[in-house]
């Protein structure tokens, strides 16, 4: 009897790429629905325009490279890039800004690459990188959070905005937007109002909470506890968020120490912005990040440190992009020089 | 019982669903003889062992058929008595798929043995070099599926501790496990004929937790032998424990230091079954012919050990075993992480033969196509050498070869973790058993075209100082006649007597150069062909 052969090993355990991307979309949900219940129909819009571009690019890059349309698109790895860039672009992002960004993040930095584990940028960083330089003025475009003054616009005023570039009357882009908790703490500085004068500001006030931002910090807690589960399951690594977060919180906590007036405190720090969805979903990117278990403390630690220089001296308004991508750049170079000594090394 | 506080644990590794239940149900059941048996020449790590008979000689059983080729190389005997019906080329069972020269012998059922003299309870006062001898000459390897000659691993190094390894890690086997239910005592003698050898002062026999009747069986032996030389080490069940550097390291809290023998730690490993051959060599004289064999997987009907003797084709065994299932799909000659599988069940049990596990076809796990790695570096947390997987999948695919030596690609066991828990489904190991056979290619070349530069080189060498020594002579010739001409112009009488004086020192100092300008091309050439 003849039989069929296969390399070994002949078993194999029950993981797929598929499920793996699928996990982390699922620990995406609570952070995702808090981002929509604080910032408004913005967040929806961004989801929806940022899925249909992003998958429809990697459909069309995919065909025209001869690829298996259907088994890629199934891998999740566009559909994880779009829930990103929708979570990370600022509500009130005009269409046409979703759409640069998604074209940005799966044409060029994806599939200009190779594709799927070729990248060597974040994908989704990449496309928040090309928007926020070429249009700063729309990436500061948040809807004030729900509790703050008169909460985000209804979904009318929501879509034509989006969609449309219109207003009601008597409206302007200012009176239904407002800046973010870091955004605004580094602008009253360098006009020399320290943070204790806008947090007591009778104009700001409400946009700060006990722990950070308001609305902000419960998006934070939130993607912190999906990130939680994430690394239970080992999907994401477990050193690569520990670092940055510990790196963050010291460096943070060292100027807040020194100065506290002049520098936000790292718990602060810690729960604003993008820290947590970066930690746990955008800096544990397999593809892009380090691989080696030294080399992930290293990259997480790096990430730390670059986004609290960018938030706090940098022109930009949050650094996790630029510290992300910055570090993208390194993994390669880390990677090789954090080799494990093998068994038996006589250097051990 | 449990003694799992005292050890190391292994770097890596992975819990694995053991399906061992499958073939434990029965007791060890021998095979009915067959009409042929195919027994091939090299069954070992070494050198091919060279054929002592020929077609159409009569063989008793047990009868040497071929002996070691050199040091690393392993006697193979007959397993039944019958005719040399033919000796050529056929299909062997190993990971290559080549075929080698195999024995084929035609069993006449008389089971007539060789005449055997058992040295029993003397090995205590036999040497441990003529141990050795009788060890080499019954043709035992090592039958945890590395093959390596049984002898040669006895050192004369200053062992301190003999592990007995009966851990059988991988998934399906259970082929040492049943050998120590029903054998205990035997495997015991067997440890103490090798510690007597190596003169050991203890022996720690490793089982994974998971055989706890064979633990048993063990610990009563032992109790019952009473000697304080015998110690057992029940070690958690972790794939792959049972790797003879992993299990080193489990048993001692050391590594073996990269390329060199677990000896230097005073340590050495045999498998259970090895013993057991070591004691039926000794006890009944009676050389390695017969093994236990693990027959199983959801592919056969009535799994269970068996015990067959080398050279039975693999058809008859799962005949024994209620032959196929009708969703049989693969079969596979050891276990499913490291076993591979074969072409076809008409190739003989060799021993190696640990197990031949038929796969059903729902088990199989791999898709057509792979998908990229994603680098998620789930294969470096389970590397138990520490390896970075991903990165030897990365300069496999772009045959990066000093990036893969640097990257330890040499120090894979090629025990599939890795390609186990793999995300993409990547035929991991396959990539590293490529790159390597592909350095060791370009390694042989390499080699090959610098001895033929070499030679090319001192060639032209030579050829030049030739032409040199050529143009040197006829130069000399040149001046010489220009001299004297320039003599017989002068002409006077005085100086003749002189003249010739010095010609006959020239000649005399151009003869000696020469002789000395020979013996040194001589030399030269002796370097070159030595």
């Amino acid at each position: 009897m003849l039989f069929k052969q296969t390399p070994s090993p002949h078993i194999k355990q029950n993981i797929s790429v598929h499920d793996m991307m699928f996990k982390v979309l699922y620990a995406l949900i609570p952070g995702a629905l808090a981002s929509m219940y604080f910032f408004g129909w913005g967040v929806l819009f961004n989801f929806i325009i940022a899925i249909s571009v992003c998958l429809s690019a990697e459909a069309i890059i995919l065909k025209l490279r001869h690829r298996d349309v259907y088994a890629t698109l199934m891998d999740g790895s566009a559909l994880l890039t779009a829930c990103l860039l929708a979570l990370a672009l600022p509500s009130l992002a005009p269409w046409w800004l979703t759409v640069i960004a998604s074209l940005s993040a799966i044409a060029v930095a994806k599939h200009l690459y190779g594709g799927l584990g070729f990248n060597p940028f974040n994908p989704a960083m990449v496309g928040y990188i090309v928007v926020m330089i070429s249009f700063p003025l729309e990436m500061t475009l948040w809807s004030a959070p729900l509790g703050v003054n008169d909460g985000w616009p209804d979904f009318s005023t929501s879509f034509n905005w989006v969609f449309l570039g219109t207003l009601p009357f008597a409206e302007t882009i200012d009176s239904i937007s407002m800046a973010t908790p870091i955004d605004l703490i580094k602008t009253q500085l360098s006009q020399l109002h320290d943070i204790t004068e806008t947090r007591n500001n009778i104009k700001y006030s409400a946009l700060f909470s006990n722990i950070s931002g308001t609305g902000w910090q419960w998006v934070n807690l939130l993607f912190l506890a999906g990130g939680i589960w994430l690394v239970k399951k080992g999907v994401a690594d477990w050193r690569i968020p520990t670092a940055f977060l510990i790196s963050l919180v010291l460096i943070a906590n060292l100027f807040s120490v020194v100065d506290y007036a002049n520098n936000s405190s790292a718990l602060f720090h810690a729960f604003s912005g993008g820290t947590m969805l970066c930690a746990f979903f955008i800096a544990t990117d397999p593809v892009t990040a380090s691989t080696t278990p030294r080399g992930r403390w290293i990259y997480g630690a790096g990430i730390g440190v670059l986004v609290y220089i960018i938030r706090s001296w940098g022109g930009y308004p949050d650094g996790i992009a630029f510290a992300v991508v910055l570090m993208n750049i390194a993994a390669p170079l880390i990677d090789y020089y954090t080799q494990p000594k093998v068994y038996g090394d006589p250097n051990k | 019982m449990k003694q799992t506080d005292s050890i190391s644990t292994l770097d890596g590794g992975l819990t694995l669903v053991a399906h061992k239940h499958l073939s434990t149900g029965s007791a060890i059941s021998s095979m009915e003889q067959s009409k042929q048996y195919i027994v091939p020449l090299q069954q070992h790590i070494g050198v091919i062992s060279q054929a002592l008979v020929k077609k159409g000689d009569r063989v008793l059983k047990g009868q040497m058929l071929a002996k070691p080729g050199n040091l690393i190389s392993a006697a193979v005997h007959s397993p039944v008595s019958g005719i040399v019906c033919d000796v050529k080329q056929h299909d062997i069972p190993h990971i290559s798929g080549n075929s080698d020269l195999c024995i084929f012998i035609e069993n006449d059922f008389k089971d007539e043995w060789i005449e055997r003299h058992p040295l029993a309870d003397d090995y205590n006062q036999t040497s441990s070099s003529d141990m050795r001898k009788l060890i080499r000459d019954a043709g035992i390897v090592g039958l945890g599926g590395a093959t390596f000659p049984a002898s040669v691993k006895q050192t004369e190094m200053n062992i301190e501790t003999l592990i007995l390894n009966a851990v059988e890690c991988e998934p399906y086997i259970t082929c040492d496990d049943v050998l120590m239910r029903e054998h205990a005592k035997d495997v015991l003698s067997g440890a103490d004929i090798i510690g007597h050898i190596i003169k050991a002062r203890q022996c720690i026999i490793a089982i994974e937790e998971n055989k706890p009747e064979a633990i048993k069986a063990i610990q009563l032996a032992i109790d019952n032998d009473g000697t304080g030389f015998f110690k057992i080490q029940v070690i958690p069940t972790i794939y792959p424990s049972g790797g003879e550097k992993q299990l080193i390291q489990i048993i001692t809290g050391q590594e073996v230091p990269k390329g060199r023998y677990p000896a230097e730690l005073g340590v050495l490993c045999h498998n259970v079954a090895t013993a057991y051959a070591i004691y039926r060599a000794v006890y009944l004289d009676e050389p390695l012919i017969s093994r236990i064999t693990t027959v199983t997987g959801h592919g056969v009907k009535q799994p269970q050990n068996i015990e067959v003797l080398i050279g039975t084709p693999m058809r008859s065994c799962i005949e024994h075993c209620g032959g196929y299932t009708e969703n049989s799909e693969e079969l596979i000659m050891g276990g499913p992480m490291m076993g591979f599988s074969l072409k076809s069940d008409s190739l003989p049990v060799v021993k190696a033969t640990n197990c031949l596990l038929v796969t059903a076809k729902e088990e199989n796990p791999y898709q057509q196509k792979h998908l990229p790695c994603i680098r998620c570096g789930k294969c470096v947390e389970v590397c138990p050498v520490r390896l970075l997987p991903q990165q030897l999948y990365w300069y496999a695919s772009s045959k990066n070869i000093d990036r893969l030596i640097e990257h330890n690609i040499f120090d894979c066991i090629e025990c599939g973790c890795c390609a186990y828990v793999c995300p993409s489904e990547i035929p991991l190991v396959q990539y590293y058993r490529y790159a390597k056979t592909t350095i060791w290619q370009q390694e042989r070349e390499r080699k090959s075209s610098d001895i033929s530069r070499q030679r090319h080189e001192s060639h032209q060498l030579r050829l030049e100082k030739q032409k040199q020594e050529r143009e040197e002579k006829l130069r000399k010739k040149r001046e010489l006649l220009k001299n004297k001409s320039d003599d017989n112009a002068a002409g006077t009488k005085g100086s003749d007597k002189n003249n010739k004086q010095t010609t006959i020192a020239e000649a005399v100092a151009r003869a000696q150069a020469k002789k000395a300008e020979r013996n040194k091309v001589n030399n030269n050439e002796d370097k070159e062909t030595g």
